[in-house]
């Protein structure tokens, strides 16, 4: 089956479209993770090429997301079932006390949109419920975003929280946030950060190794 | 259903209808406050906000938050004397864990407003303290609007802030804006109109009630609000190319029928200093305006640096990080800076009226034709839209027209080359164009519809007085 319209349906953000060639080309054979992995996670791919390269602005980028989410609506149930293909799962939220949640919001739908199972907290996240929706879900990632220079510090509390909790070497952490820095990443000691949200899908795929 | 908003209203003629006498420096209703402050009485002063560096905010970190802003305020007001500045604005602007727990926001507040009365005895500097608490209902989701620990802990701060030593009141409400961030990143303008002209009015008018109470009983200035939730944000994502300067630039004229609510309820200026819809605000009501521009890239960048000082009356730079520079700490940096841009518009109004003029119109020159958010603050632009504005009786049909208004004078710009819009921004103006002539006439139509729409939101219509 020519799998192209598919591919261009999510580029162009059709959720309706992607949802029918989806049901369509699964119901003529095609593997979920093949579909999957050659068709849907490549065409997320030139979305995040067509926003990086200034073609694309964000609500272009979330919609085509969107018919991403679409697609995955078929294709999830089935890919538990052969146990593959889920790029990886990530906990999200913004570290306590910081009320902020765009950025937050867009490196959410991007992750979903790249193939990762996405469990957002929400804002002013406690280090215990990170920790827990960590375990509770069992994440491979646990990803914070501050924007205030006031409670940036909380991301070096919820990982010494995962320390003393023994579940650090497990998980691994992505930070981001406007006043936060590669540096304060590594000060901080966590694995990767991001300063958006395209490039927070790639660190995400590369802390998990795909 | 019965929906409509009445709030009290503001004239249909504008407090500044012609070029000639929208000049910075100069507002149709003057402010007095503070040691001997006057905004917009002929002299532009600087209004000066500053930020703890990165640390926690806690009772173990309390004493070093004292100390960091004891050294801020310090440098500050030093600096601001060796300048010799006309007046100075200090803006304390809280943060989060300062409302929640007010008793911590009062006591700052009581530390700057000493510092100012010793400075004002020691130096005859002229200064006015702005108290700003944040708007912390935006803690939760679905923000509860009208009670509860966060509301309480506001106005708590509110009645306190007058003895804390604040001369004036300011805050940047949130109303809406849980629905307006999503809609923001989505590029929905219809949800963002219902955000900005028909949640938040209803909540300003509720808010701004509360805080004009306590600053009449406290004898203190209700000063201003601010879009800064909605229209900064569109602002700062179109600046990262993440959203269109188009649709930002509608946003921020779509967002001054909210900013009206808090003068119509008795806020008397000047407005917020991230307010850039301030220049709309001075022509509609004649009150004093604070803006902010290239001298607040320390906080954010925008393609508006020059043309939002066009007709300022105080001249902010937004906030800074106490973090040490090369010549001295960042907040000193920024009162030098502001001091010099202050002191130059000063100058040039100092010769006459027409030297304010042609200062005036080289800063919007030299920004207008280069990004649609600069040139619908261009001021014979902000004059034409707010006549639009003013000719509808209620927030949401001033929001309609504001939008509609808006997408108009920024395709006739660029048709006669006054605005250059790349492609992608051109695709954008047409679906912009497309989607407002959709809104309907009735306000309750609307209502109606975006209640459906919006019903698995984490938003409650009961906290704007909205029937479902």
């Amino acid at each position: 089956m020519k799998l192209q319209p598919l591919y261009d349906a999510v580029v162009e953000g059709d959720t309706p479209s992607t949802k029918k060639l989806t049901e369509l080309a699964l119901a003529e054979g095609v593997s979920p993770n093949d579909l999957l992995k050659d068709t849907l996670v490549p065409a997320m791919d030139e979305v995040g090429r067509l926003f990086e390269t200034n073609e694309y602005f964000v609500p272009e980028l979330l919609i085509a997301a969107r018919a991403m989410k679409g697609a995955m609506e078929y294709i999830r149930p089935l890919l538990s079932v052969s146990g593959g293909g889920i790029a990886g799962k990530v906990v999200i939220g913004t570290v306590r006390g910081d009320l902020h949640d765009i950025g937050k919001n867009l490196v959410a739908a991007m992750l979903e949109g790249g193939g990762f199972e996405v469990y957002d907290l929400g804002v002013d996240v406690s280090p215990e419920r990170f920790i827990a929706a960590a375990k509770e879900n069992n994440a491979q990632i646990v990803a914070m975003s501050a924007l205030l220079t006031t409670t940036m510090p909380g991301m070096r509390n919820v990982i010494k929280a995962m320390e003393q909790d023994g579940i650090r070497s497990q998980v691994k952490v992505m930070i981001g946030g406007a006043p936060v820095t590669k540096q304060f990443a590594t000060d901080i000691g966590a694995d990767g950060f991001s300063d958006n949200a395209s490039s927070a899908v790639r660190l995400a795929r590369s802390l998990v190794a795909i | 259903m019965q929906n409509s908003l009445a709030t009290a209203q503001t004239s249909e003629h504008l407090a500044i209808s012609s070029t000639d006498d929208f000049i910075y420096g100069h507002a149709p209703h003057p402010v007095q406050c503070g040691r001997g402050v006057v905004i917009g009485g002929g002299t532009v002063i600087p209004e000066i906000n500053f930020t703890l560096p990165p640390m926690e905010i806690s009772s173990e970190t309390w004493t070093e938050v004292r100390e960091q802003y004891s050294e801020m305020i310090q440098g500050i007001t030093e600096r601001a004397v060796k300048m010799e500045v006309p007046a100075l604005l200090v803006e304390f602007e809280t943060l989060p864990p300062m409302t929640v727990q007010p008793e911590w926001g009062a006591e700052i507040t009581r530390l700057l407003a000493d510092k100012l009365d010793e400075q004002f005895q020691k130096y005859g500097l002229r200064t006015a303290l702005r108290l700003t608490p944040n708007d912390s209902r935006d803690h939760e989701r679905p923000p509860i609007m009208r009670s509860g620990r966060y509301w309480d802990g506001m106005v708590q701060l509110f009645h306190t802030a007058a003895e804390s030593g604040a001369d004036l009141l300011a805050i940047e409400s949130t109303g809406g804006k849980e629905i307006s961030d999503e809609a923001l990143m989505m590029g929905d303008l219809r949800t963002v109109i219902f955000a900005l002209g028909i949640l938040a009015p209803r909540d300003m008018a509720f808010l701004w009630r509360e805080i004009v109470k306590a600053c009449h009983a406290g004898g203190i200035t209700p000063s201003g609000d601010t879009a800064c939730g909605f229209a900064n944000t569109a602002m700062t994502m179109a600046e990262q190319n993440m959203l269109p300067r188009t649709f930002a630039a509608v946003v921020r004229v779509a967002s001054v029928p909210r900013g009206l609510v808090a003068y119509e309820m008795g806020a008397i200026g000047p407005s917020k200093d991230c307010a850039y819809e301030g220049p709309y605000i001075k022509a509609i009501t004649g009150v004093p305006i604070s803006m902010e521009g290239r001298s607040a890239a320390c906080a954010h960048l925008s393609g508006i640096g020059n043309i939002a000082q066009a007709v300022c009356d105080c001249w902010s730079n937004e906030s800074v990080q106490n973090v040490r520079l090369l010549s001295a700490s960042a907040p000193i940096v920024s009162m030098e800076q502001l001091a010099y841009d202050c002191r130059l518009l000063n100058a040039a109004s100092s010769h006459s009226l027409e030297g304010a003029r042609m200062m005036r119109d080289w800063l919007a020159e030299s920004d207008s034709a280069r990004d649609p958010q600069a040139y619908i603050l261009r001021p014979d632009v902000v004059i034409r839209i707010s006549s639009e504005i003013m000719k509808e009786k209620t927030p949401y049909l001033r929001t309609r027209r504001a939008a509609l208004s808006a997408i108009q004078e920024i395709k006739n710009a660029h048709n006669q080359e006054e605005l250059h819009l790349p492609k992608r921004e051109e695709r954008w103006l047409d679906r912009l164009s497309q989607e407002a002539d959709t809104l309907p006439d009735s306000e309750d139509e609307f209502i109606e519809q975006m209640l459906e729409i919006l019903k698995d939101k984490p938003f409650l219509p009961s906290e704007y007085e909205l029937a479902t």
